[in-house]
């Protein structure tokens, strides 16, 4: 009788002290993003970066997609880079598209953040320039008309263009 | 000998039956009075967020603090009525406007009530209205930028203090005059006319459901007292608005004294929806007058200031049905609407009891014409026939009040420097705790709503004494937080604020969240001087003025090398941030200014006006850490004499 009276109140103690340890906290559930170790494991580079775009197809280059992506580059990323070789805060674009896959491209612009912290060649790039690169509110569609406008850019020689300033 | 340890590890295990509940995690009864961890309650790890923001006043210094609970961690000082050099609000071009009035360029203000912006009873996030107690105005703060984006100032009005209180769907922002003046022959009249000319007015102030724009549908001419608070009617008394008044006396001079010789002052019953019928009748009279109209334009980056010349008003001793006094002890201050909206109690801050008068026996008393004669042409409705019940020796001086969603009244005592729960019903006195020290006004998260959120007791306090480190003669202000989730309030945290909190206004976080802006759209900027991008960036000169279209972006400023520019031009650099990421805001600063710096948004476009005094090359830099090039984000500008004749030059990376 005893016996049964004294474990029962154990078990009670024992539920009453570990009872609620786990849920205590609850208002302060994870709301917040761990910050993103420059030393996390590294996936398997594939050269495609990290974000929305895997696998981008090209087509023929769309002169009139790459016009326009010229007016959202003079507005959103001229201020950083220049489409010749040389390097301002961020490096020269000439030669970009055949450096770097197109999604590698896509994702850059849009999630410039991650791709810094997580990406191999992007964590590179900002060691190199020293800038965090700036997601500059850019649409997707306007990424592609960029994307154009970069393989534009290259196909009539950018980097050339440059040899031939100097 | 057996029995005797059973009997012993029974005992041990009991106390840790005990020990147990007492240091068991969270109080899981409200009547659990063992339970209280103020420091759990009030930790908020580092990385987490608040669950609840305060928006306190900032008193003398005219802006508005925003708090995080229950850590009380302060977010942000909003600037409303006082210059900010920290921002550059009222020292750029764009937000001079802002602080205009009918007196000229009015660079401070003493700011008392914030008032959350309401829909169906309910705080929603989308703007703070709060007052200017001495040159009066109202203020509206745009909730998803944290910014004054209107200020609207109030003609015929001699200090602001009743103000503003919304009506339960932002119908009206009210706003009543704490000091009566006159208004007869331009307003020149003997002090001691004050019993026969002064009059008190009371705004109402239409709100645009959309944009939130102000202004000024008609004002009430009424009795020359002081007004001192108010709430909106809501839910069973929606369209009524009552305020409290003192020195029914009619004292102009040594009020202290004067103002407190009878038993009782009033509180003033309004109906403004017959207010309204009078005002589509065509009963009110044109005033000519003078008043600040502030509207900052968010496409344009740009506030103007538009001097109104006109206001409707209706004297209400003319037009029966409109107001009507209710006799309240002694000199009463808060002036609070239960969440039914059918209780409305008055706190005298020299009275012994607190009234609490039932809105439908209000209304029986004046279909009755239940009157004690009238007050200056307004009938006095009898205490006895508006009155539910009083709150018996509550304590000393109470002040104000609100409410949790449990039939609870919070009153503020300042005297004996306490609150006490009460019930609205009963009238019973249920808890009591202490202040530290001299609590002025009180806040309930949603506490003045249909339906409060309740949690926590907010004390704001005049004095805090012994409760911090000393800073000299001047000590901090500060808060008190109040758990106030079981039959005890229990002090939770003690937290400092800007200026002197004499009211706040609480609500969950997600309410304002919701409406979260992180930066303005390049795309959408209007700004007659922007540069949206870097070719758009040059240097024009008008004359002897000078105007810079720069751009920053890290971490340089286009251009970032300028000549040309001669002593005592005026030089206006209109800075475009073309950050479009949150959290990147840039500053501007140059040599010499008379001014503050700039502190400029992702995609805002901001203006410094700088005179150079004197020839030579003057440095300007980004004031605010950018990136780690921010220390490089600098430029120059060279200054001629004045009478040469330099070219105009500019450039970047050149």
């Amino acid at each position: 009788m005893y016996k049964t009276k004294f474990s029962s109140l154990v078990v009670a103690a024992l539920f009453f002290i570990t009872g609620c340890g786990g849920s205590d906290n609850k208002t302060e559930a994870d709301n917040s993003e761990a910050p993103q170790s420059m030393i996390a494991d590294e996936p398997v580079d594939d050269g495609q970066g990290i974000g929305k775009f895997k696998d981008v197809t090209l087509a023929a280059i769309d002169e009139k997609l790459a016009k326009e992506g010229q007016v959202v580059f003079d507005a959103k990323c001229s201020a950083c880079h220049k489409t010749t070789a040389q390097k301002v805060v961020g490096p020269g674009l000439a030669g970009v598209t055949a450096k770097r896959k197109p999604a590698w491209i896509l994702n850059m612009i849009t999630n410039p953040v991650e791709m810094t912290q997580k990406d191999p060649a992007a964590k590179d790039l900002l060691a190199e320039h020293l800038t965090q690169m700036t997601f500059q509110d850019v649409s997707d569609e306007d990424a592609k008309k960029l994307l154009e406008y970069l393989r534009y850019n290259d196909q009539e020689g950018g980097e050339e263009k440059e040899e031939a300033k100097k | 000998m057996k029995r005797l340890s059973i009997l012993t590890l029974t005992g041990v295990v009991t106390s840790l039956f005990f020990f147990g509940a007492l240091s068991s995690c969270k109080p899981p009864k409200k009547d659990s009075g063992l339970s209280a961890d103020a420091a759990s309650k009030v930790y908020v790890a580092p990385g987490k967020k608040d669950e609840i923001y305060l928006f306190t006043s900032g008193g003398f210094s005219g802006q508005i603090g925003v708090y995080g609970l229950p850590s009380g961690r302060m977010l942000k000082q909003v600037p409303v009525f006082s210059q900010d050099a920290e921002t550059g609000y009222g020292f750029s071009e764009e937000t001079k406007p802002m602080l205009m009035t009918s007196h000229g360029f009015t660079p401070w203000d003493d700011s008392h009530h914030p008032q959350l912006s309401r829909t169906e009873g309910q705080d929603d996030g989308r703007w703070l209205f709060i007052n200017a107690n001495n040159t009066p105005r109202i203020a509206r703060i745009d909730l998803g930028v944290f910014k004054t984006r209107e200020i609207i100032e109030l003609p015929n009005c001699g200090g602001n203090h009743a103000s503003p209180f919304t009506t339960q769907n932002n119908e009206y922002v009210v706003g009543a005059s704490r000091f009566s003046v006159p208004y007869d022959k331009d307003g020149d009249q003997e002090i001691a006319s004050y019993k026969d000319k002064f009059k008190g007015t009371i705004s109402f102030i239409k709100v645009d459901k959309e944009t939130g724009r102000m202004g000024i549908n008609f004002q009430l001419l009424v009795p020359g007292v002081d007004y001192d608070l108010s709430r909106a009617g809501k839910a069973a008394s929606h369209g009524w608005v009552f305020f409290s008044c003192y020195n029914s006396e009619k004292a102009h001079t040594l009020l202290e004294v004067n103002a407190s010789q009878r038993d009782k002052d009033f509180i003033m019953a309004v109906n403004w929806k017959k207010a309204e019928e009078y005002l589509s009748q065509g009963k009110g009279m044109k005033w000519p007058t003078n008043y600040a109209h502030n509207v900052y334009d968010e496409a344009t980056h740009t506030a103007t200031s538009t001097m109104m010349k006109e206001v409707t008003v209706l004297d209400v001793k003319d037009l029966p049905g409109v107001c009507y006094f209710i006799p309240c002890p002694k000199s009463p201050h808060g002036c609070d609407v239960d969440p039914t909206g059918e209780y409305i109690c008055a706190s005298g801050k020299l009275a012994a009891v607190i009234p609490v008068y039932s809105f439908s026996k209000i209304q029986k008393a004046i279909e009755a014409k239940n009157f004690d004669g009238d007050f200056d042409g307004v009938p006095v409705i009898k205490y006895e026939a508006a009155l539910d019940g009083e709150v018996e020796k509550p304590g000393l001086g109470p002040l104000h009040t609100e409410f949790d969603n449990e039939g609870h009244g919070y009153t503020s005592f300042f005297v004996s420097s306490e609150i006490v729960k009460w019930d609205v019903k009963t009238k019973q006195v249920l808890d009591r705790v202490p202040t530290y020290y001299s609590i002025g006004h009180l806040c309930v998260p949603m506490g003045d709503n249909i339906k409060p959120f309740g949690k926590y007791v907010i004390a704001l306090n005049k004095i805090t004494k012994d409760r911090y480190l000393p800073t000299g003669p001047e000590l901090t202000q500060s808060a008190q937080l109040y758990d106030i989730t079981g039959e005890k309030m229990k002090l939770l945290l003690d937290f400092p604020t800007i200026g002197e909190p004499h009211y706040a206004q609480a609500c969950p976080a997600e309410i304002i969240t919701k409406h979260e802006v992180k930066f303005y759209k390049l795309a959408d900027n209007k700004h007659k001087y922007a540069a949206t991008n870097e070719k758009e960036a040059k240097v024009v000169r008008e004359g002897n003025n000078v105007h810079v279209y720069m751009t920053s972006i890290r971490s340089h400023f286009t251009p970032d090398n300028i000549e040309g520019v001669k002593v005592g031009d005026n030089v206006y650099f209109h800075v475009t941030n073309l950050e479009q990421d949150w959290d990147v805001p840039h500053g501007f600063a140059v040599k010499g200014a008379n001014n503050s710096e700039l502190l400029i948004l992702p995609g805002e476009t901001s203006t410094l006006k700088w005179v150079p005094d004197r020839p030579g090359v003057f440095p300007m830099y980004c004031t605010d850490f950018c990136s780690a090039l921010h220390q490089e984000m600098q430029g120059y500008v060279r200054v001629s004499p004045a009478g040469t004749n330099p070219a105009l030059k500019f450039s970047t990376g050149e």
